[in-house]
């Protein structure tokens, strides 16, 4: 096992770009999962990413919040500004496995193991957050929502790094985020949502659902739905559209059904009584 | 009397098998690791040795290395030691491989290919087979067992309603925190060299016996030691014979000590797991809400050998009429092998599967003749006097009609049965309900099992006058070795700090029998004061047994006249008077006593997500006398933890007879924040025959929160469901569109 351990982001984006194999490491929670039985893990080369402390800086400007990309669960959860700003990053921070994981583990490796079941990107997805990827070459930022191609594929090239998210600072009059695992704490998501409604927006409703298709996916049929005022009196109301946005299927942890099912009454339930059109 | 053991296992310096450092015995240890089958049936075409690796660094051990019978010694000898050339499971053991170097290790065996010409396996244990499927006498059945009392038959003809169900109960996997681990090495004896096995279980002796039986030596040259044991609930029963079985062949082949300990995801899947059941109830009624009738079935799915399973179903059988009366009662059962992991032992041996369908069955038979559920129980709850399915005479004392009362009363039954409905009227998507269970379990071997036992314990009066109990009777996270110190301290008049548990060795305990069943305390704890009765009417004079400061005196004073000499009391099983039981028949006292227990769960159930929270738990019991009342909540608190786990999350979910969901990520135990407040609260009524007074506690509170929880459930949404686990999943199915 190769382990590189740049001091700046200017020497880790030099290794990316001559190593195209080397895989970045932040928390490393992914990891160390079943770490004795995955042998060929053992093989492969890592950038160690724990001393670039450049990167672990939250920062708060006059219209928006930018995290580092070391920038842990944790670091979110104490910050004070955070729960009246973003409280659905708070409420999906604390839904991460245990204070140990909170610790450790990274809103930006999140993001870049690629998880559709990831925790903490749909409530970033709905806070309409963009991710800035660093390369030797320069910076680009990509709408959190473009980032994902496919399943665990991005539009990350191998010589990029993921150095900061950053969330615009708007006004948010409703915000609901959702969790359904199989028990009350450390579960792997079987279903998640995330809705925001920006106050006097155009196009006001952000929904966003993991763990119901190939990627964490943010959901058009459903936004466009919430904003048409065609009234939904039941939860089965919400099935075209979220046929239309999302691919549910049968695996270890639940069943395509479910998800559907589920999602729909989540939707329901959360926006009866908030979206005027949901009686 | 604070746990023996607390303190180090709190700090962490208890030293389970995996933390020991490799010196001493284990000097030059090498790690040992299984090849396992692919397949759940077919013969073993051949096995490749992956050529990246250079064997003769290897200690590779085949069936042909065993120095006797292929065979796992228990009930029939059926199961082999490793595959004779022909595999019966997903993950049986095929070879065996050994290397200093862990991960090259794990890398080579990794390597090993193992070709199967596939036979078609039974992996369903519900359908019946065909012919080519069938792998034991002409119906692949196990064991077969009846209970009869009375003529079912006719009570059905006069009965007011007859409620008819079906009732499935899933695998769970027992998830000790410390995974199965052994190790071996040899030692110089007078009689020759000497196989010394030291490991994680709960039966030191079943281990000597394999140990004996396979590697064709006597007890002077096979030694057995348990180590520190996180854990058991019955998975470290037979499963460790196996593995020790294992490292010990390693061992006689490296002539070097070797240390096997199981990843996490090779315990969950190829280790046994509790029997999955299927049993049916047809229930004769009278209009007041009286059993006219029970004829029930029980189907076990026994898994690839018989291992444990004809006993499972026979304290299952003895178990499915519940604690009620009823004068006809016929039950018919049988165990049946497939193609999965063996199934085995796991707390409750077979009682939680039948007591779940029992008592689903009692919520159904109510909603039948209009009784509310504690009331059905009520009227028909077995009272002293009274006989049960084998015709047992019930005594002791207990009141089960008051443990019934003053649980309703303890959990305010009336009042959240109330406000729950009310919740229900008002409340967009939670429901809230409340349900119970009345419960029994029989603690002990059963039938004449203690007397087969006959089990010993030996108390060793020690130059410093303290005395040492020598059983085998394991500490595995229960609180064995504080319960035997207070209660031999007792016996003895002497303190705590007098009293010393000897570490399970066969070179020096006696077979006290297994630690199984509920038995440990009860049983075992009452041989203690035997054996301590025995060592102080020796010292005393006259038949008078010493006590106290003078025993200790005497010990002492005892070592001064025989130095070098040892001091010993010691008993044999004798069972209680007039307790005799029919096994041919299934017909008498089928165990000497019975612990009683209710359970009444609150639960609320988020009808957007069909999960299912367990808000609070009562649970009710008499045990007999509370020897240590922290370990003893403990125990029913763990218990009613793991039963939720069965009840609502713990899914097995199979391929081909593998276990898929091999990890704790997937598999889902409950964590803290599942678990309900539990009020655990005991009645004591003294068993004279226990030791100071105790039934057992380990088993019974597996029993009743399942059905509790699910009748909890169908109060509170009226899904009535019949099948654990009960997870959203399948919750969702029994709810109405669009909640």
């Amino acid at each position: 096992m190769n382990v590189f351990m740049p001091n700046t982001l200017a020497e880790a984006c030099d290794l990316c770009a001559k190593q195209p194999d080397l895989i970045p490491l932040a928390g490393a929670t992914d990891l160390l999962v079943h770490w004795p039985l995955r042998q060929s893990e053992h093989d492969k080369s890592y950038l160690d990413l724990s001393k670039l402390r450049e990167l672990r800086k939250i920062t708060w400007a006059a219209d928006s919040l930018t995290l580092g990309a070391l920038t842990t669960y944790w670091d979110v959860l104490q910050d004070s500004r955070a729960k009246s700003e973003f409280p659905l990053l708070c409420e999906s921070a604390r839904q991460v496995g245990a204070i140990q994981i909170q610790s450790r583990g990274t809103w930006a490796g999140n993001i870049a193991n690629g998880s559709p079941a990831a925790d903490g990107v749909p409530v970033l997805m709905a806070y309409d957050a963009s991710v800035t990827l660093t390369s030797k070459s320069g910076a680009r930022s990509v709408p959190l929502h473009e980032y994902y191609t496919g399943y665990r594929k991005s539009v990350r090239r191998t010589d990029e790094l993921i150095s900061t998210i950053t969330m615009p600072l708007r006004k948010y009059d409703f915000s609901v985020f959702h969790k359904v695992g199989a028990r009350r704490a450390q579960a792997i998501t079987k279903i998640g949502l995330a809705v925001t409604r920006e106050a006097s927006a155009a196009a006001p409703w952000r929904v966003v659902a993991n763990s119901v298709a190939a990627t964490v996916k943010r959901c058009p049929a459903i936004e466009q739905l919430l904003q048409s005022a065609s009234p939904i009196r039941k939860p089965d109301d919400f099935s075209s559209a979220i046929a239309a946005d999302v691919t549910p299927i049968d695996d270890i942890r639940s069943t395509a059904d479910y998800r559907r099912t589920v999602l729909a009454r989540l939707l329901y339930h959360s926006l009866n009584g908030v979206c005027p059109s949901v009686t | 009397m604070q746990r023996l053991e607390g303190l180090s296992k709190l700090s962490g310096a208890e030293r389970y098998l995996d933390d020991e450092p490799l010196e001493g015995t284990l000097k030059g240890c090498l790690w040992g690791m299984t090849v396992r089958s692919p397949a759940s049936r077919g013969k073993i075409r051949q096995i490749s040795y992956g050529s990246d690796f250079d064997w003769s660094h290897f200690v590779v051990v085949e069936p042909r290395d065993i120095p006797g019978p292929n065979e796992t010694y228990l009930i029939e000898n059926d199961q082999p030691v490793l595959a004779p050339g022909y595999v019966r499971h997903m993950h049986e053991a095929v070879a065996l491989v050994a290397h200093e170097d862990r991960n090259l290790l794990r890398r080579a065996v990794a390597s090993i290919q193992v070709e199967i010409d596939p036979d078609p396996p039974v992996l369903d244990f519900r359908i019946a087979p065909r012919p080519d499927q069938i792998q034991r006498g002409t119906d692949n059945i196990i064991k077969r067992l009846q209970i009869k009392k009375g003529d079912v038959h006719a009570a059905f003809a006069n009965a007011y309603k007859i409620v008819e169900g079906e009732y499935e109960t899933g695998a769970q996997e027992h998830v000790y925190i410390e995974n199965n681990a052994m190790s071996a090495w040899m030692e110089e004896g007078p009689n020759g060299d000497v196989v010394v096995v030291r490991g994680s279980m709960q039966c030191p002796y079943y281990v000597l016996n394999a140990l004996k039986h396979a590697l064709q030596r006597d007890e002077t040259r096979v030694r057995v030691i348990q180590a520190p044991t996180g854990g058991g609930f019955g998975g470290k029963e037979d499963y460790p014979s196996t593995i020790a079985l294992h490292c010990a062949l390693l061992a006689l082949k490296a002539r070097r000590p070797v240390k096997i300990i199981y990843d996490r995801s090779e315990d969950m899947a190829a280790t046994p797991k509790r029997h999955p059941s299927l049993v049916r109830h047809k229930t004769a009624v009278a209009k007041d809400g009286r059993l006219l009738a029970q004829h029930i079935e029980v189907i076990l799915d026994g898994g690839a050998y018989v291992t444990l399973s004809p006993v499972v179903l026979s304290r299952g059988i003895i178990h499915a009429a519940g604690p009620y009366f009823c004068e006809n009662v016929l039950i018919e059962s049988k165990a049946v092998l497939t193609n999965c992991v063996p199934y085995g032992a796991f707390r409750g041996f077979g009682a939680p599967q039948t007591i779940f369908a029992c008592e689903r069955q009692m919520d159904r038979i109510a909603h039948a003749v209009g009784l509310e559920p504690v009331e059905v129980r009520r009227i028909n709850l077995l009272r002293d006097g009274q006989t049960t399915s084998t015709q047992q005479i019930v005594s002791g004392g207990t009141d089960r009609h008051a443990l019934l009362d003053s649980a309703v009363r303890a959990s305010d039954y009336d009042k959240h049965k109330r406000e729950s409905e009310a919740f229900n009227k008002t409340h967009p998507y939670l429901r809230r309900g409340i349900g119970v269970a009345t419960v029994l379990h029989g603690a002990g071997f059963t039938g004449n099992g203690e007397v087969y036992l006959n089990s010993k314990v030996d108390v060793g009066g020690r130059s410093d006058g303290k005395i040492e109990v020598l059983a085998a009777s394991t500490e595995m996270g229960q609180g064995t070795n504080t319960a035997f110190t207070a209660i031999a301290a007792e016996a003895a008049g002497l303190n705590a700090t007098d009293i010393v548990i000897g570490v399970p060795d066969t070179f020096r305990v006696p077979n006290s029998g297994p630690t199984v069943a509920s038995r440990t305390v009860m049983v075992v704890g009452k041989l203690i004061e035997r054996a301590i009765d025995d060592l102080a009417v020796q010292l005393g004079q006259n038949g008078k047994p010493l006590r106290g400061s003078a025993l200790k005196a005497a010990i002492s004073d005892w070592h001064k006249k025989n130095p070098g000499k040892e001091l010993k009391g010691r008993a044999t099983y004798a069972p209680p008077p007039n307790v005799k039981f029919d096994d041919k028949n299934y017909v008498g006292d089928a165990y000497a006593t019975y612990a009683w227990g209710v359970c009444i769960a609150h639960v609320e159930v988020d009808l957007r997500t069909a999960a299912i929270r367990v808000l609070d738990f009562t649970a009710m019991q008499d045990i007999g006398k509370v020897i240590n009342p922290v370990l003893a909540k403990g125990q029913v608190q763990g218990g009613v933890v793991q039963a939720i786990g069965w009840a609502l999350s713990e899914e097995f979910k199979f391929k081909d007879g593998g276990m898929l969901n091999n990890t704790l990520t997937n598999y889902i135990i409950p964590t803290s924040d599942d678990v309900p407040p539990i009020r655990v609260i005991f009645h004591e009524t003294p068993y004279p025959f226990g030791g100071g007074g105790a039934k057992g506690v380990g088993e019974l509170p597996m029993d009743g929160p399942a059905p509790a929880i699910l009748s909890a459930v169908a109060h509170a949404t009226g899904a009535d469901a019949k099948a654990i686990p009960l997870t959203p999943e399948k919750l969702l199915s029994l709810l109405p569109q669009n909640c």
